[in-house]
């Protein structure tokens, strides 16, 4: 991200760098306490500009990283700057830098309209009027917001209420934003408007984005950086063809064909997965990194007519389990 | 410049409660009921104390009029502190649901924004019918007016506002380890407003220990209403203390604001 950041702001060093960070938790076991290590000597930074796509297993320690990095929570041991903040101790002024959307917490107000929760929010980050207007109204604008400004947030969909919780995290126009599953529960037009927002913002403003997703679709449109976690530790740090290739992130071409037909084995570049209804619908693997769905529906079309197709996602449970299974 | 300094550094807090205060005036028939429920409440307990004192003429000292003044004190700071602090018992439902962690990510303090992130319009209700029995009872009384009269008064009022709020604020910071301790806080919110209406002479001594001074609610209502009256005060707790309400609003801050500060350590798992 070539200069395009326009918030002033010094991009010398990481935009946030955890070194062995560490968190533990007692739990009640029944009537013996335990300790539970949930972030375990994590060390990473991140630069200002990349978008890292932060994934793991549920449980894994994904929330517990972000609420460190936020201040939220206190390390048990390492330490973590974010923004070159120390979280906890300059929570106030790292709240002016960075922007959280927790796919789960609404930060908007029940039961006011969205207009007026934006209004409370350009407040609660000190915006002069100016400022709260021009971005308000690209935000309103390139999030679509404008169909339901005045409605109660209670009553808005779920993609709705995304859009708005994503945008009201971003009104202060923050350095850092951080998404925890943002895309959980939306439909693929919901996702793909805010994925296409989410990059549109990068590359207007230099933004940094932080996001745990289970959603392989957010990762490949999105990040062009990957971290895995895997029972607090880091299990896997770059991009995304290298983990194809340390994992193979495989899409399935499910095809329906106008006729029964035997499997459709011997396709370059794919491998048959199964057969149902008598081969009238079949299901095909291949490698995004070797070959493309259009070859791949060629060489089908070359042995038969095809009705219609679907492309499934790699399933991120799987590419994960992929990682652990690997590394063991 | 200073000024606007301040007025800028209100500016979050005082958008969040104006539209909240706002929204509940929105349903004009609705916020009426609230209001005169709200009312109601206050009156059937201004009810009690005039169906006891129809039955004996005297308690821990003081007639009914007298009665009235420490009711009127204490209900009036009290319903004012509910009005703008009472909101805080709601922590453990922030607490259930995580939304805790959004105030996280706001820069003022976590407890100013949520002192500020509601008021009680209904209230109104309450505490106006706690100054009215003060009126009453100032008027019927017997008080000596003069310059101690004037100066104590709003002095008392003034403190006991403050001493409740603390109340209100040391409830919420124990609610962090007390995740299902609403109960028990509540006991000793609203177990002490009731005492805070009470004449503290009939106390025994270890209620005089707990409600006169370590939750000092003797020092809202009783102890200046003595002092207004001139009257001697009971064992322990001498007229003279009214004068030390206001020292019992910082003590009841001071805990407050440490209970609050050890709270959100542990929720933040920084040690205790």
């Amino acid at each position: 991200m070539s200069g395009a950041t326009n918030t002033g702001a010094i991009t010398t060093g990481a935009i946030i760098e955890a070194d062995g960070l560490t968190r533990e938790f007692r739990v009640r076991d029944g009537k013996r306490r335990r300790l539970v290590t949930a972030v375990d000597g994590l060390t990473f930074a991140i630069e200002p500009g990349e978008a890292v796509g932060y994934i793991g297993a549920n449980g894994a320690g994904k929330s517990t990283t972000i609420k460190m990095l936020t201040g939220i929570l206190v390390p048990t041991a390492g330490s973590v700057r974010t923004c070159g903040l120390r979280p906890v101790s300059d929570r106030r002024r790292l709240a002016r830098q960075v922007g959280v959307v927790f796919g789960q917490r609404s930060q908007l107000w029940w039961d006011l309209p969205v207009r007026e929760s934006f209004r409370i929010l350009a407040a609660i980050h000190a915006l002069t009027g100016a400022e709260e207007r021009d971005r308000t109204a690209e935000l309103v604008e390139r999030l679509e917001l404008g169909s339901f400004w005045s409605v109660p947030v209670r009553q808005l969909s779920l993609g709705q209420r995304m859009r708005a919780e994503v945008a009201a995290a971003l009104l202060h126009s923050p350095r850092l934003v951080i998404l925890d599953e943002p895309t959980i529960g939306l439909d693929v037009l919901s996702k793909q408007r805010l994925r296409e927002f989410l990059v549109g913002e990068r590359r207007l403003h230099g933004t940094t984005l932080l996001l745990t997703t289970h959603d392989m679709g957010d990762v490949e449109r999105l990040c062009d950086r990957i971290l895995v976690i895997d029972h607090g530790r880091l299990a896997y740090d770059g991009d995304l063809p290298g983990l194809s290739r340390t994992v193979g992130v495989e899409r399935v071409l499910v095809v329906d064909l106008a006729e029964p037909m035997p499997d459709l084995t011997g396709l370059g570049g794919a491998r048959h997965l199964s057969s149902e209804a008598g081969g009238l619908r079949q299901r095909l693997a291949f490698d995004a990194e070797q070959t493309t769905a259009a070859k791949v529906l060629a060489a089908v079309s070359d042995k038969a007519e095809v009705l219609d197709l679907t492309v499934e996602e790699p399933d991120i449970e799987d590419v994960v389990r992929r990682i652990y299974a690997a590394g063991r | 410049m200073a000024e606007t300094g301040l007025s800028e550094r209100l500016r979050p807090y005082r958008a969040v409660l104006a539209s909240r205060a706002r929204s509940q005036r929105v349903y004009r028939a609705n916020f009426a009921i609230d209001l005169g429920s709200s009312a109601l409440v206050g009156l059937v307990e201004l009810a009690e104390v005039w169906v006891l004192f129809s039955n004996v003429t005297a308690l821990g000292g003081m007639r009914f009029h007298q009665i009235l003044l420490v009711f009127g004190l204490a209900d009036l700071s009290f319903s004012l502190a509910d009005l703008s602090f009472g909101h805080l018992d709601t922590l453990p439902d922030f607490l259930r649901a995580g939304t805790l962690d959004v105030f996280y990510l706001r820069p003022q303090p976590i407890l100013l924004q949520l002192i500020t992130s509601d008021i009680s319009l209904r209230r109104l209700a309450r505490a106006a019918i706690g100054a009215a029995a003060l009126g009453v009872g100032l008027a019927t009384a017997g008080v000596t007016w003069g310059p101690r009269t004037a100066v104590l008064l709003p002095l008392a009022i003034v403190s006991g506002y403050a001493t409740f709020a603390g109340l209100f604020v040391w409830a919420a910071g124990l609610q962090f380890f007390l995740l299902d301790g609403a109960e028990m806080t509540n006991a000793f919110v609203y177990g002490g407003r009731y005492a805070a209406t009470q004449p503290a002479a009939v106390w025994s001594r270890p209620l005089k220990l707990v409600f006169g001074f370590f939750f000092p609610m003797a020092f809202t209502a009783y102890l200046p209403a003595v002092t207004i009256l001139g009257l001697p005060g009971p064992n322990w707790l001498p007229a003279w203390l009214g004068w030390y309400a206001p020292a019992a609003a910082v003590w009841s801050w001071l805990m407050g604001l440490l209970c609050w500060r050890w709270g959100l350590r542990h929720y933040q798992g920084g040690g205790g």
